[in-house]
């Protein structure tokens, strides 16, 4: 089956045989996607989060039919024009990746809270940013956080 | 690559001399043993010096200049996160006299012949290539200098060089010009090195040079990996211990939709078809049989591994037995434990294998390129140059892919369709079939008088990390105790009495290296013990420590430092304040001593560490702001394992079998504060990415016994 939907600006169709199963292979291996990461197939850590209608999701427990006609953003598309994104550039400036696996999840994760909450505390971050990281990068990405909520308040 | 010819009176350059960075073990007074060669065993283990295992002789292997004037500097050593590339650029940059952003480093195909005897494990990358890489960045320069000189018709005194450019009067040459149809090099003598003192990289907090592509998301992975016209596999793995399947029925499975074809080979069963997802789903369709050897519950594991029973080795021998001590003062005794730890890192292992014309090539996460080449040539029954090893970037190594035989079974799939397979195991085979941190138990004995120790007795029980795994046949028989499982397990506190006994047994599943590998459990229980000691004589823990180090040690004067620094820092008190207190422990792991004040409350039932002050002394940091990131990632994976992580075994299976249900720390549950004192006690780099995994647990169990009275003696630590 065919189904479609716009990703990152751009409208796309991918073709599979099980409208049950995960969108996150369709994006990774349909569209060549990489950035959104497969970690547990169960919406237990957080490395395929993207966002869908500006909602954060974990793309390996979504049906692909469900996005049939929805608008996605993975991380390749959070940068825009060539400029990144406020939170990519806090965790640039914090320099918060490690390994980087489950960075692209985190970041968009962190995107939609800021979407959500302009400016969050500790504890919103604690409550909202509940991802897995093996590398304990969390200690830097809290700032990384505070850091991208203060970079885009300056730009608004 | 260009052809090398050597001069024939220039020797084979020796490194070895340089490195002197101890390795793995800390023992002090190593009780000599009667096997003569079990001694010499110990006594490389104590002072060994790791050098880099591999081609250091050609800077031609490791340094590719681009004709846009570029460096790329082919890595044997992988990154894992640790952000050793980012130092392995600043080392090269530094004799190279070129500006960072020139520098791209990739990982070394093995097919390349820049291939580490090694692996990347054990934190020694940077410590093992420090003195190798400089001098081939500085050997390097000056080949491209009498080229240039050559081409220019100067001699190479009168060539000035700034940011990969010679230059003299109005000449001036780029690396990349330099290098421009030249086939023939002269390897020189090696040149001198640079002063520390007029390092412009070394020492400084560069910014990663993976940053753009981890913030962007970009294909860097293993997982990520791909060839025109790929087909996906899924393999059977194991879900029961100590059991073997057989009697697979492959009839349903073959029925579903893009399956392609069913390996059976090689001991293993795997699905090929046109997608994960089919491939996935197809293999869910295979039933067997399952037949059980011996019933294993958690408790049969931790019956089996209890100090007493086993293969027992004495590695540490300075005084008496505590019973043998004396008939007058108090004696001592608790018993301490540590769980199955599983790696649970985020990219599940695979490959991606391209096997064509009896020639395989396969992009893989690994840690160990070389071996995996080995593995793949033997299965195939390939000869080693038909085998290329690709090595990406990893989504977490920490000692998962110390051993990665998946490549194999991908590259047999791939030969079986005669397409490219990418296979990967999902995370339920993942947690079912992690080469787990092996449990441990640990009796800790003291003998106490007059506010006094006498003596201490260490006493270790681990399932297996390193004999299975990683060492020839044989070399058990020598050593006998375990220098994986034992690793952090020595007592650092020379002058007081000591014994330390091992007792190594072997459990029905895999076991073998996590992250600092014994250093969590045996600082755990010995530093923990310490502690008790210090409340139960009435004495400053601070105090006790440091009266105990004896400086003749070779690590003994920085370990003295780097705990005065830390308690100073962090403003340390022995008694509980406002609900708060702290505790504090000291290691030494691979000559990198680290001491760590953690500070906590109780928060809803449980433990809440809010703020680590840590002093670490690894030598040279190289990046210091990588060695603070190394130091904040062991702080709050430390956490993670002290708090939180187990493996359970039931009726044979391991579990959990996810994340969530296999606790482990979240960002709420890290400290908010992590102060961090470097202090450079060596003239060269030390270990860091695992030493400072060392304090974290003793530390939080020291402050809980303070807080409350409650003394922990089991990881991950519960309030009971």
């Amino acid at each position: 089956m065919k189904i479609s939907f716009i990703i990152n600006g751009e409208q796309k169709s991918v073709e599979v045989s099980d409208g049950k199963s995960p969108l996150l292979w369709a994006i990774r291996d349909g569209l060549d996607l990489k950035g959104t990461k497969y970690g547990c197939g169960m919406a237990a850590c957080g490395a395929c989060t993207l966002h869908i209608d500006g909602e954060a999701i974990r793309s390996c427990s979504y049906p692909v039919e469900m996005a049939e006609g929805k608008i996605i953003t993975t991380i390749e598309g959070l940068s825009q024009d060539g400029k990144l994104h406020p939170v990519q550039q806090a965790w640039k400036e914090e320099v918060v990746p490690q390994c980087g696996y489950c960075q692209s999840g985190f970041m968009m994760a962190t995107a939609a809270l800021l979407n959500e909450i302009s400016k969050p505390t500790d504890q919103d971050i604690d409550d909202n940013i509940i991802n897995v990281c093996r590398c304990a990068t969390y200690y830097r990405m809290r700032k990384a956080i505070h850091r991208a909520a203060e970079l885009n308040s300056q730009n608004s | 690559m260009a052809k090398i010819k050597k001069q024939n009176n220039v020797k084979r350059r020796q490194f070895l001399k340089y490195s002197g960075v101890g390795i793995g073990l800390m023992i002090g007074g190593v009780w000599l043993a009667r096997n003569p060669l079990r001694r010499k065993v110990f006594e490389l283990a104590e002072t060994m010096i790791a050098p880099y295992q591999g081609d250091t002789s050609n800077p031609l292997l490791w340094l590719q200049v681009t004709p846009d004037n570029k460096i790329i500097l082919h890595s044997s050593k992988v990154e894992m996160g640790q952000g050793s590339f980012t130092s392995l650029a600043q080392l090269a940059a530094e004799e190279l006299e070129v500006n960072m952003e020139r520098i791209k480093v990739i990982h070394a195909e093995t097919g390349s012949g820049n291939i580490d005897g090694m692996s990347t494990g054990g934190s020694m990358s940077i410590a093992s290539l420090w003195f190798p890489l400089r001098e081939m960045a500085a050997t390097m320069r000056e080949m491209l200098r009498s080229k240039a000189a050559e081409k220019l018709g100067l001699t190479t005194d009168e060539l000035s060089l700034t940011d990969g450019v010679f230059s003299s009067g109005t000449k001036s040459m780029t690396f990349g010009e330099v290098v421009d149809a030249v086939t023939d090099w002269i390897i020189p003598d090696t040149p001198k090195l640079k002063e520390r003192a007029t390092h412009k990289y070394i020492g400084k907090a560069i910014p990663r040079v993976d940053l753009h592509e981890k913030v962007t998301g970009a294909p860097i992975f293993g997982i990520d990996a791909s060839y025109p016209d790929m087909v996906y596999a899924s393999v059977i793995r194991p879900t029961m211990v100590d059991a073997t399947m057989s009697n697979f029925d492959f009839s349903e499975a073959e029925k579903m939709p893009g399956v392609i074809k069913i390996v059976h080979e090689h001991g293993f069963v795997g699905v090929v078809a046109k997608s994960q997802v089919e491939a996935l789903s197809a293999r869910k369709k295979i039933t067997y049989d399952y037949k059980t050897n011996q019933k294993w519950n958690l408790a049969d594991v931790q019956k089996a591994v209890s100090v007493g029973k086993g293969k027992q080795t004495i590695f540490q021998k300075k005084g008496k037995a505590v019973e043998d001590i004396s008939d007058e003062g108090e004696s001592i005794e608790m018993e301490f434990r540590s769980p199955i730890g599983a790696h649970a890192q985020l990219e599940p292992n695979g490959a991606v294998a391209n096997y064509r014309d009896g020639k395989v090539e396969i992009k893989i996460s690994t840690q160990v390129p070389k071996l995996t080449r080995d593995e793949v040539a033997k299965a195939l029954g390939l000869s080693k140059d038909k085998v290329n090893i690709i090595p990406t970037f990893l989504g977490g190594g920490f000692g998962r892919r110390l051993h990665t035989p998946n490549a194999i079974q991908a590259a047999l799939m791939s030969k079986a369709v005669g397409k490219p397979v990418k296979s990967f195991f999902d995370r339920i085979q993942e947690f079912q079939n992690d080469t787990f941190r092996p449990p441990s138990h640990h009796i800790m004995k003291a003998k106490i008088a007059g506010g006094k120790i006498l003596g201490i007795e260490n006493n270790i029980a681990s399932g297996d990390t390193l004999f299975n795994s990683a060492l020839d046949p044989g070399v058990e028989t020598v050593v006998r105790a375990d220098i994986g499982s034992i690793r952090g397990g020595a007592i650092i506190y020379d002058k007081l009495p000591h014994i330390s006994t091992y007792y190594h047994v072997d459990l029905p599943f895999a076991t073998s290296f996590w992250r600092s590998l014994g250093l969590l459990a045996n600082a755990f229980a010995i530093e923990s013990f310490m502690d008790e000691l210090a409340i139960r004589t009435q004495q400053d823990p601070v105090k006790l420590r440091l009266d105990n180090i004896d400086e003749a040690n070779p690590y003994g004067a920085r370990a003295k430092r780097v705990l005065e620094a830390c308690v100073k820092k962090a403003g340390y008190q022995d008694s509980a304040n406002n609900g708060r207190a702290m505790g504090l422990a000291l290691t030494i792991d691979g000559g990198s001593p680290c001491a760590q004040v953690a500070e906590v409350s109780i928060e809803d039932d449980e433990i809440k560490v809010h703020k680590v002050t840590v002093a670490f002394d690894c030598g040279i940091a190289v990046n210091p702001d990588q060695v603070k990131a190394q130091i904040e990632g062991c702080v709050c994976m430390g956490i993670s394992a002290a708090l939180y992580e187990k493996m359970n075994l039931k009726d044979n299976k391991l579990t959990p079998i996810n994340y969530g249900a296999y606790r482990m720390a979240l960002m709420k549950n890290v400290p908010k504060e992590i102060d961090i004192v470097l202090i450079e006690g060596a003239d060269v780099p030390g270990p860091v990415g695992e030493p400072p995994l060392g304090p974290i647990g003793a530390a939080i169990g020291n402050a809980v016994r303070r807080l409350t009275g409650q003394r922990l003696t089991e990881l991950p630590m519960e309030l009971v």
